[in-house]
Parts: structure tokens; sequence; C-alpha cells
């Protein structure tokens, strides 16, 4: 098992070489960066040419790769186009984002799992068709759609009709907020609230598709009859012989698709007005601003490739098969 | 006679489908004294899985079951969820044809025996673990003082099987009901995996329904035989009646699928024309005169009823319109083209 | 014989009825291997015709995926009839600014008098066409590679494989933003959305052939064509692609959903289909700012694209069900 995951983590770090290549070809064909300030005719030339030496745009691509990649390896991820050091700014929208993501991401894992439980017991009853169609509709539902509808037809009739804001809608915290940690629990969570429950809405409805799938699967599995033989309550069967065996798969799918879960927080970020890494991104990709996207691109193939290996792991810990494979 | 262990009566078991209603148990008649071996033996299809699972209670909610299972004179049918979980184990104890799916993968052995134990009796999880290395002890799993720990999928399949059977006697059941037990396994291993059995019965001393298709293996092992034919019995008797006076042409072709050690060279092993009926909606006549060498307009007419074979003691019965002409010949014949006549005769 | 009459035994009652109670849609008829892993794939024999009934079989008799297909075959037929007999077309300039629904225009009009339910209906169709493009392409080039690597195995899958991993590590949604800025500045780029996100989609399906393959290449008919001299190309195509089209045929109307998804986030992000063109996902964005005031500018095109999204699911999951229909059997 930890010569499995050994070795799968040296063939991530070999393909997340490869991907930085990639991700800086793609980058850097996106665009140049000085389109805008050279279609200014009252730019001097000689403030373009300090720029094109500044953002090395000059160099041969394989150099400027190098030299970014050079510093990557020493911490070093460079500078903004306006100035600044990304690093800073990148952690600090990371936080920002992590922020959201957590939460919904563990929100979505409990809603999933419990619906998909609920829909496979009551399989073909009243409840399993609510669920699956509710499922279905927020699976086919985009996430800045999602978010949309629930800004302006949840959020605000509900804060005009109490008549002061609960849920804001634009904006991670309050600009002014200031005060100890525990004072200002109430406007995160007012900030919060719908980002995260658009991201957790969005993130379960496939996860619970699979819970209940998986759980029907393995509530027809020879074992688990032989444990209704045994004697066993009806709740223990349930509990440690379908929901347990049934969890492997979908732990794995869960791990996976944390990469989707990112993806749809970048919508959220921009529909709700958080200044988080998506936001960040895009704000990076129409100002090409290349070492802001190659930061964005860097870490977020880190953590699918982190992900991927926690789920190997997780593989390995919750099946003994592959445990002693 | 005291009351048997188990009594089946009239059992009838319907599964509505969109295609119509499958009559898979078709009015069925048994019972198992303590201690006894009954073997049920028929192709797949004929209902005796079906008899075992409405026994413990296991069919799908759509099955509808009608008739009396009783054990121990208690009626089984009827019974609330929970008062069917207390005897699960405890009274009636199943193993199962698989042993590669039958046990959890993802819990050791000994747990999974542990667990059996604990969930009928008050003892710590010590005193069940040392329990369970006693029962793979008896059902003669080497070393299993270490084994206790494994997982299953460190275990041969008819290593496997023996902890399934060391689980169904971990709380001493009055009646085991043991569904196709050796069919997924080696031929070199069924015996063992028999032995395990035959262990079982001894320390617990329960009576065991034994559901195969192979005669081979309830040879040497029942007391009394049914014979199960599209959901009915066909033949009942003891193994001495079934083996050697069968008045049923069905069971004379199981038997004329039998490997013999005694036949002659040139013979060879017959088998059993066409496919078995399907189950779906109702059907006149004999089920089995589609196949039957013997078969006449009275077959193909009116279903025989099980009813006593004459010369034989009262408990041979067989449901058959020539029961008494069946098998008076050599049996071989019968599946042979165009010696029909010479059995009939 | 000492196992009686196991294998030509037609029909196993009780595990059909376990079926039919796990809500599993099946035909209770013994279907040999149908789609997934079949027994015999020599072209549309007669067996593969009836194959193909039994399918289609299992999809009609499940309401939700006939329900699916009957809204995404009206949207698709209703969008194309609209651009043509409509009284308006989706660039026409009425008079009327940011009418409400009324009879001339049942979905309003927006504020510079577009009429919403031509715009709507343009927008189907805008959205039916790339999804569908992307569909095709990422299908053909998944299937393709992955054909490829389960087929011949050895160094060419890993290379192949590898690179599937080096796609997949890239984060989806990132990478099609970054892509289609540059598209954004051209008008009329549907084309070029339709091939980034396709260029990002095959992956899955990829993985999925490959698997199949790696499989089905052990199979006896396949070492029969073998040996009967049959090229390698001819094995693929005739004899093992038949075969694992169940899962393929799942996939691809999976993408068509999820192709909407991206092309409408991009649209709304303003990175995808450019004015005067029109998708569900620009008039979204365009229709966000008067949600609810004008409310029709927004409900509408958000309705329309939730349920071409979600009619195209469930389709999906209606083949699935119909190719692979989960065999949970009692044994008799």
């Amino acid at each position: 098992m930890f010569a499995y995951i050994l070795r799968r983590f040296l063939i991530s770090i070999v393909i997340l070489f490869f991907a930085t290549i990639l991700v800086f070809l793609l980058v850097t064909s996106a665009g140049d960066p000085l389109a805008l300030l050279k279609s200014n005719p009252h730019t001097p030339h000689s403030t373009i040419l300090a720029r094109e030496k500044l953002l090395h745009l000059n160099d041969p691509l394989w150099q400027r790769y190098w030299d970014w990649f050079w510093g990557v390896l020493h911490g070093n991820l460079g500078q903004t186009i306006a100035g600044q050091p990304v690093a800073p700014q990148l952690w600090s929208h990371l936080l920002v984002t992590l922020r959201m993501v957590v939460v919904a991401t563990i929100i979505a894992i409990f809603v999933a799992v419990g619906l998909g439980v609920w829909a496979a017991v009551r399989q073909n009853k009243l409840a399993d068709h609510a669920i699956t169609v509710t499922n279905f509709v927020l699976l086919a539902t985009p996430v800045f759609v999602l978010g949309l509808v629930l800004k302006e037809f949840v959020a605000i009739p509900i804060n005009q009709h109490v008549g002061t804001t609960i849920f804001y809608t634009d904006g991670q915290q309050s600009p002014t907020l200031s005060g100890p940690f525990l004072s200002r629990i109430p406007d995160y969570f007012g900030h919060t609230a719908l980002p995260a429950l658009t991201l957790v809405l969005v993130t379960y409805a496939s996860w619970a598709i699979y819970q209940r799938s998986s759980m029907l699967e393995t509530l027809d599995a020879d074992h688990v009859r032989l444990a209704r033989a045994k004697g066993l309550s009806r709740r223990r069967v349930l509990v440690r012989h379908v929901l347990r065996n049934a969890l492997i798969p979908v732990t794995t799918v869960i791990a996976l698709d944390f990469a989707a879960v990112l993806g749809g927080a970048i919508l959220t970020e921009i529909v709700f007005g958080w200044q988080g890494l998506g936001q960040w991104y895009v704000t990076g990709v129409t100002t090409l601003d290349v070492n802001i996207m190659l930061a964005y691109l860097l870490v977020t193939a880190t953590f699918v490739i982190l992900f991927n290996l926690i789920a190997d792991i997780l593989y390995g810990v919750l099946d003994p098969r592959i445990r002693y494979a | 006679m005291a009351e048997p262990a188990l009594r089946i009566e009239g059992l009838e078991v319907d599964f509505p489908t969109r295609e119509g209603v499958v009559h898979a148990v078709r009015g069925l008649d048994l019972s198992l004294a303590a201690g006894e071996v009954l073997g049920i033996v028929g192709e797949s299809g004929s209902g005796k899985s079906v008899t075992a699972l409405a026994t413990m209670g296991l069919l799908p909610k759509s099955a509808r079951v009608r008739g009396s299972i009783r054990f121990r004179g208690q009626e089984i049918l009827g019974k609330k969820e929970k008062e069917l979980t207390h005897l699960r184990g405890t009274g009636i104890a199943m193993i199962f044809q698989d042993p590669m799916t039958s046990l959890n993968p993802v819990y050791t052995i000994g747990w999974q025996i542990a667990e059996a134990i604990r969930a009928h009796q008050d003892v710590s999880k010590d005193e069940a673990r040392e329990r369970a290395v006693e029962l793979l002890a008896e059902v003669g799993i080497p070393n299993p003082a270490e084994r206790v720990d494994n997982y299953p999928h460190e275990f041969s399949g008819g290593m496997r099987q023996r902890a399934v059977i060391a689980i169904g006697m971990a709380n001493d059941p009055a009646v085991i009901l043991a569904d196709e037990p050796t069919t997924a396994l080696d031929v070199t291993v069924q015996a063992q995996v028999l032995d395990s059995l035959k262990a079982a019965l001894r320390e617990t001393g329960a009576g065991l329904v034994l559901i195969t298709h192979d005669l081979g293996v309830i040879a040497g092992l029942a007391d009394r035989v049914l014979v199960m034919y599209a959901g009915r019995a066909v033949e009942v008797g003891t193994a001495e009646d079934v083996f050697y006076r069968p008045s049923m042409p069905y069971t004379l072709g199981l038997l004329a699928s039998l490997p013999r050690l005694d036949s002659h060279g040139t013979d060879r092993l017959r088998q059993i024309p066409g496919a078995p009926p399907s189950m779906l909606g109702e059907r006149s006549g004999c089920p089995f005169a589609p196949r039957c060498p013997l078969a006449t307009d009275t077959c193909r007419e009116r279903e025989p009823d099980l009813a006593a074979v004459p010369p034989a003691s009262g408990d041979h019965r067989a449901a058959c319109h020539y029961a008494e002409s069946v098998g008076r010949g050599d049996h071989g014949l019968v599946f042979s083209d165009g010696v029909v006549d010479n059995v009939i005769a | 014989m000492p196992e009686p009459a196991r294998e030509n035994f037609v029909m196993e009652a009780p595990g059909e009825v376990a079926t039919v109670e796990a809500g599993a849609h099946t035909l209770p008829t013994a279907s040999p291997g149908v789609g997934l892993g079949g027994t015999d794939a020599y072209g549309l024999s007669g067996e593969a015709r009836s194959q193909w009934r039994i399918v289609l079989g299992r999809f009609v008799h499940q309401r939700l995926a006939m329900i699916g297909l009957g809204t995404f075959v009206l949207l698709g037929v209703a969008s194309v009839l609209v651009g043509h007999f409509w009284q308006f077309s989706y660039t026409d300039i009425t008079n009327n600014l940011n009418d409400p629904p009324s009879w001339t225009n049942p979905f309003g009009t927006n504020a510079i008098g577009n009429d919403m339910f031509a715009q709507v209906m343009a927008g189907v169709e805008k959205d039916m066409e790339i999804a569908l493009t992307v569909a095709a392409m990422a299908t053909l080039i998944g299937v393709t590679i992955g054909a490829i690597a389960g087929y011949y195995r050895g160094w060419v899958d890993s290379l192949l494989m590898r690179f599937v991993d080096l796609v997949l590590v890239l984060p989806v949604l990132a990478v099609l933003i970054l892509l289609s800025s540059k598209l954004a500045k051209q008008s009329n780029n549907w084309l070029g959305l339709a091939v980034i996100i396709g260029a990002l989609s095959w992956t899955y399906v990829a993985r999925l052939v490959r698997a199949d393959f790696l499989s089905l290449r052990e199979r006896e008919f396949v070492e029969a064509s073998r040996a009967l001299g049959a090229t390698n190309r001819r094995i693929i195509v005739k004899h093992m692609l038949p075969n694992a089209i169940g899962p393929i045929i799942v996939n691809a109307t999976l993408t068509v959903g999820l192709s909407i998804i991206f092309e409408s986030t991009l649209s709304f992000l303003g990175l995808g289909v450019q004015p005067p063109a029109v998708s569900l996902g620009l008039l979204v964005d365009q229709g966000q700012a008067s949600a609810t005031t004008e409310w029709w500018l927004f409900v509408f095109p958000v309705a329309f694209l939730i349920v071409l999204i979600l009619s195209i699911f469930l389709i999906g999951d209606g083949l699935r069900e119909a190719f692979d229909p989960k065999k949970s059997r009692v044994r008799a």
C-alpha cells in the first residue's frame, strides 16, 4: 500500500511538472499583456520598451518559462503587471475562497450522504422521488444561475421583508468590519450563508445521486443478505454493512470532485462579489496578467493532484482488499 | 410423532412483474424433524431457494407469500420483522450459495462471526472472539487463532464457505438451511465443506435442509429427499426410496445425469432435454410433460397430485400419472431415443 | 452433465422479480449481455438488432427519460420553427421597450425592443448547436484515443493515458476562461467555443473506452477475428466498438448537457457567445440586473436553460439504465 502511494506520488510530481509547461504555453499564448497600453497613441515608446523589459516579454519563451519555474521552486511567484508581488495576493485570496469552499464541502458531504441514504432506503416511495427529482434539477442548474436566483429571489426579498440585511449579497465581509472575532461572526455568517448555500446545492446533488445508487447496489449484495440472516437488527445491517460499504466509492468521487468545487467557487465569487481566488483569476485573465494566471493554475492543479492522492489513500483505508494489495 | 422442527404447508410464493405474475412456489409441503437431514433437489428456478428465503423471511417485499411455515409449531409467516430478527441465527440459520460474495469484504472473519454471536448472546467482545476461534476450529480452519483476524479476500473459496458455516452454527440454531453450499466450489473442496457441515450438525444437533441440484451431494448426507420441479414437490421419500425406486421421470432424469462408478464403459452421461418451464402465468397439465419422454395426453391435460407410490412405504410419494410404472426398467434408457415404450411396458 | 440445465435455462424467475423490485425497469426476458460486453458483435445481425430493440424497450418504459426526450425534441423543433416562422426575428428591434409578456410578445421585450420569445428560442438553438458539436467532437477524440490505447496497450497506452492524466489535472473551467478570453474578441465565435470545450471534454470517454477495450480484446470473438486475418482497424471498428457502444452513447449525452453548462457559464462571464448572437447564458447575464423589475428578461432564459439541461440529463440517465440495468438477482 505504502509503495503504491509513493509511486502514485512520484508520478503525480512528474505530471505536475508537465502541467506547468502546458499551462505556461496556454497562458503566454492568451495575448499581449501590453496590448491596451500600446493601443493608446499617447503612450511614449520608451514606456512600452521599459514595460517589455520589466515583464521579460522579449526573452525567448523557454527562457521565460525557466525563469518562472526557477522562481516557483524558490517560492517566488513573480510580480503582477502592476508590479506587486503575486504570492501575498494569492494567499489572501486563497484564504477567502477556502472559507467558502471548506464550509460548503463539509455541509454538502453530510447532505449528500444523508439524502442519498434516505432515498435508497425509501426506494420508489414519495421521498425517493422527491429527492431524486430535486437532485436532477440542481444538477442541471449552472452555478451562476443558482447564485443569481438565490440572490434575487431569496436574499433580497427576505431582507426587505425583515427590514434589515440578514443575507449580504456583495463581498465576503463588511468593509468596515473590526473588533474581536466573536463579534464578527454574525457578519461573516451573513456574507457566507448564500454563497456557501449556492455551492452546497450545486455540489451535493451529484454526490447524493451517486450515494443512492451505491446504497442500492450494496443493499442487493450477498453479504448484506447474510448479515440479515445472522439476525442483526435492520439498523445495524443498514449502518455497518450497507452504508459502510456504500461509502467506499462515494468517498473517492467526493475527493476527486474537489477541482469541480473550486471551479464552482469561481462563479459563486463573481455572483456574490467575493474577492476570492476565482475573482482574482478572472481579473488576471482579462488583464492578461501572466503571473496571476500561472499562480492560480499552479495552485489548483496542485490541489487536484493532492486530492487524487487523498482519494487513493482513502480507498486503501476504507477497503482492506486494496490495503493489502 | 412430535412436532417437527420445521413444517411447511401449502406454501405459495408469487412475484408480480410487469409481464405478469411469476409463480415461484406452488403449494409446497415439507417437514423436517429435529436432527434430520432433508435434501431438496431441483434445477435452478424450481423454487428451492425461494422456499428457503421465505422461511428466513428474507424475500423481497414485492413477494406474495401464502400458506404456512411453522418453526417448532410457531407460525413464521406474518411475524413482525423484530421477531423474525430474533429467530434468524438462533432458530434458523442459513448458508448461501456463493462464498466469494457472502462475507462482507471490509470486516475480518472473526469480527463477522463475533457480530453474529453478540447479536443474540450477551457476551463481551473478547469472549465472542474466543468463541469465533473455537468455531473456526470446529469447521476445520487450520491456525484458527491467526486466521480469525484475516479478511475474507485472504481466504480461499472453500475456507470462506466454512467461515459462513461457522457463522451459521454460532448461535446453536435448531434448523440450518444450506442453499447450494458447494455449488460454487471446486470438486476437491466440496467434500471438505460437506465435512464442515456435518461437524456443524454434530455440534448443534440441528436439522438440515440441504438444497442442491446435485444428487451426488445429497447421496451421502440426506435422510430424506424432496425433488422440486416448477415450484412443486414432484417426488418425496427416504433417500433410499428416491434413489433406488424413483417414481417420477424427472427424478429418473436427474439420476441418469449422475456419473456412476458401476456403469459400463460405453454408457454416456445423459441429460434431460429442454429447459425448465417459465413460471409466468397459469398453465395446465404436468409442467414436466414438454420434456418428458413418457408424456401422454393425460399428462398434458391434468397436473398429477403428489400421491403415495403404492408398493413403497407410506412416506414415498410422487406426482406422476404413471408413477407405478416409472423406473421399473433400466432408468438410464428413459431418455434414450426410441426406447421409451421399453419402460412403460 | 453434473450441473443439469444451468446453461440452457431460460429464465431465473425470482431474479427478475428482484430486478423489477429494485426499480431497474428491465424487461424480464433473458437478455444475454446486451450492449455492455455483449456476447456477439458480428455486424448488424438479427441478434444485434434485437439487442437494440431490448435497449429501446427498456428506455421507453422510463417515464422521466421519455419526458426528457420529449422536452428536448420539442425545444429543438420549436427553436428551428420559431427561427423561421415567428413574426419577429431575434435581431428585430421593435418600438416596444421593456414590455411585459403580452399576446404579441409572449416573453415580453427587452430595453432595446428585441422580442424575448425570439431571443430565448434563438438562444436554445445556439446552445444546442454548440453542445451537439462539442459532444460529437469530444466523443470522436475520446473514442479514438481510448480505443487505440486499449487495443494496442504497451507504450502507446502509457503515453496516451499519461496525456489524459495531464489534461485532467487542468481545472476545466479556469482553462476554458483563459482560452475563451481570446475568442471573445471575435464575433460569431460559436464554433471556436465548441472546439475549446470539446478539447477539454474527451478525457472521461477515453478512459471508459480504454477500459472496455482492455477487456474486450481478450474475448473469443476478437481472438477469432484476429485468427481469421482481420485488420486491426476492422477489428476495432466492426467488432469491438459495437460492444462498447452503450457507455459511449450515455457519456455523449451527458457531454451535451455539461457543455451547455460550460457554454452558458462562459457567456455569462462575457467570454462566450458574443452579441448580436444570443445564447441562454448571455440572456441570463443581460437579464440579471433587472431580475426583480423586468422579471421576464431573467426568468424565461433561466427557465429554458434549466429545462434544456435537465431534459438532456434525464435522457442520459434513462439511456444508462437501458443499456446497463442493475442486475440484482436472488438465486433459485
